[in-house]
């Protein structure tokens, strides 16, 4: 990516420069709201920051790999054009990321109910180790390309000019954070905020915790997957997936602890602020005394500058207490 | 019909809380649980609702029938389901969602349509101000009014028996007036009550039946005239004297004095 914008960067002024550092902000914003809309719903569900959300992530974007490019199952099966057959593998490939996180949450997580929290988050690590242990095997040496219908294309309009896969990042994006925001207000969107308030008085109403838990980690699961892929095509990554993935989603930790962990609204406008501030600070702070990879640190200073005027967050809720 | 026999519970392998505790709720009535601080009164409800899970409780010993079907062994969203919802202790509100948003929580296992809209409409006519005040955040409202919102929020499930946990607690004397005349209102409307309270005279003048416990045992129960006459009642519970005036501290040697429970 870093390749890219010094490339672009180069070859770039005046407008152009400032249309591309928005235009790549803003894709790169997209795959950072996605990761942190999943740590949000997973931590708004559980309490619990998942700590295996890049691995997930990860795992997403291989089996992408896996069912597009090796097996084209079951777009294959299905005919049409290329791109559909792709979208449909994808599609089921997403799918079936969120069935890994329903058997993570019944497996280690279920366990865990009702004890400290802190112990969760332990084993959440745990988790993350063992998935990309695994991941990493199956990716192996092997470059592993997603084989999307984007490809290398790019979309141009005026000073616009944006890769097809930034396009249908952004796109992507928007169509998911609608779903999210109908899902809160839905019955077991209700549900899911109550259990994240007061287990015990939840538990009263009828309402299954686990059963919460286990749609938490799932839509968590399918989101992460969604940002895997759109984190391992061009102009993100030149080799598909690779053991990099994994640690592409830490990079949307500022976006949620800026937006406040538990918030739909912060987790997008948080993921979009910190997309545009690295993208920004890989176009214009590139005075030599930075150093190399400075717009890598311009998240955590942005995070830090919040912090300081708003310690629940952008969005966060603050805790309600009548006195 | 809700039917406890011989309920024995026992918290983290150790400690016993219940020692065999058996009360019937018939379909329809008022039916109040008295006692005071660690008698096991909220123990027994958690055992109703499965809810002793959360707290490492156990059941060991006994039954909990509801309809003549054995409900011990069952998940708190089977039991709310079947038919009893419970208030919990110190109201339990969703204090950061709006009180439309808690009572949606509370018709969570009521996936008919209709029969939602009919218990929102009942909620509405008993408490208005929950009404006034549909898009207010929870956590902002006043005592009485979470008390209120905790009660309907129940009532959503529309359940046929409403467990109540200390509803009276901490409010002041015109809200647990106001409270009562609820609870009897719920119940001209069919819902049977099992009330759990300390403030013995607000339960004993709406029940139909009593029970008294302490120590994880019921000492006495009956007819809820006949409880307010009694001389132990009277004096540990209403803090009267035998003929009713106030008695000096000086003589009162609590630990001195048995209690006999005589029914």
């Amino acid at each position: 990516m870093s390749l890219l914008i010094l490339a672009q960067a180069a070859a770039d002024s005046g407008v152009d420069k400032f249309v591309g550092a928005i235009t790549n902000g803003l894709s790169l914003g997209a795959i950072y709201a996605l990761l942190a809309l999943g740590f949000v719903i997973i931590f708004k569900a559980t309490q619990v920051i998942s700590f295996a959300h890049g691995a997930v992530a990860a795992l997403g974007a291989y089996l992408v790999a896996y069912f597009a490019t090796v097996l084209n199952f079951p777009g294959g099966a299905l005919g049409g054009p290329a791109w559909l057959q792709w979208t449909v593998s994808a599609v089921f490939a997403v799918l079936a990321t969120a069935v890994v996180g329903l058997v993570l949450e019944r497996v280690a997580i279920r366990p865990m109910i009702g004890e400290p929290i802190f112990s969760i988050a332990m084993v959440t690590i745990g988790l993350d180790i063992v998935i990309r242990t695994i991941t990493n095997d199956f990716i192996s040496t092997d470059p592993r390309p997603l084989g999307d219908p984007f490809g290398t294309n790019i979309w141009e309009a005026g000073p616009i000019s944006m890769a097809y896969s930034e396009v249908a990042t952004i796109i992507v994006t928007i169509v998911l954070v609608l779903a999210i925001a109908w899902f809160f207000r839905s019955r077991i969107g209700v549900a899911m905020r109550a259990t994240a308030f007061d287990q015990e008085a939840a538990m009263a109403q009828g309402i299954s915790v686990g059963r919460i838990f286990a749609i938490a980690w799932a839509i968590g699961a399918g989101l992460a997957a969604v940002a895997g892929i759109f984190s391992s095509v061009f102009p993100r990554a030149s080799q598909g997936v690779s053991a990099e993935t994994a640690f592409f989603a830490f990079r949307a930790f500022p976006a949620i602890i800026l937006g406040g962990l538990d918030s739909v609204p912060g987790a997008v406008v948080g993921g979009f602020v910190i997309g545009l501030a690295e993208s920004f600070a890989g176009k214009y702070m590139t005075w030599s005394g930075f150093g190399v990879g400075f717009s890598g640190i311009v998240p955590y200073l942005v995070m830090m500058l919040v912090l300081l005027v708003r310690p629940y967050g952008l969005f966060g809720t603050e805790e309600i207490r009548r006195v | 019909m809700l039917e406890v026999a011989n309920l024995e519970v026992v918290y983290n392998d150790v400690v016993l809380v219940l020692r065999g505790i058996s009360l019937q709720v018939p379909d329809g009535e008022i039916v109040a649980l008295l006692g005071a601080n660690g008698a096991g009164k909220t123990t027994t409800l958690r055992a109703i609702g499965g809810l002793l899970d959360v707290h490492e409780g156990d059941i060991t010993k006994g039954s909990v029938t509801w309809n003549g079907e054995r409900i011990d062994k069952k998940e708190p969203a089977e039991i709310v389901r079947a038919g009893i919802t419970q208030v919990l202790e110190g109201r339990r509100i969703f204090g950061e969602m709006n009180v439309e948003d808690n009572l949606r929580t509370g018709a969570f296992t009521n996936r008919n349509k209709s029969s939602v809209d009919t218990a929102y409409t009942r909620v509405m006519d008993l408490f208005p101000v929950l009404g006034e005040r549909r898009k207010a955040v929870a956590g902002y409202l006043s005592g009485g009014e979470q008390q209120m919102l905790a009660i309907g929020r129940a009532l959503m499930a529309d359940p046929k028996l409403l467990i109540l946990d200390e509803p009276s607690l901490g409010l002041a004397p015109k809200l647990v007036q106001q409270i009562k005349d609820i609870i009897v209102d719920i119940n001209k409307q069919g819902t049977a009550v099992l009330l759990i309270e300390q403030n013995a005279t607000m339960a004993l003048s709406i029940a139909n039946h009593g029970y008294i416990m302490e120590n994880g045992k019921l000492v006495m129960d009956g007819d809820p005239k006949k409880l307010l006459e009694d001389e132990d009642v009277q004096e540990f519970y209403l803090g009267l004297h035998g003929s009713g005036e106030r008695k000096s501290f000086r003589d009162v040697k609590h630990y001195k004095r048995r209690k006999r429970w005589l029914s």
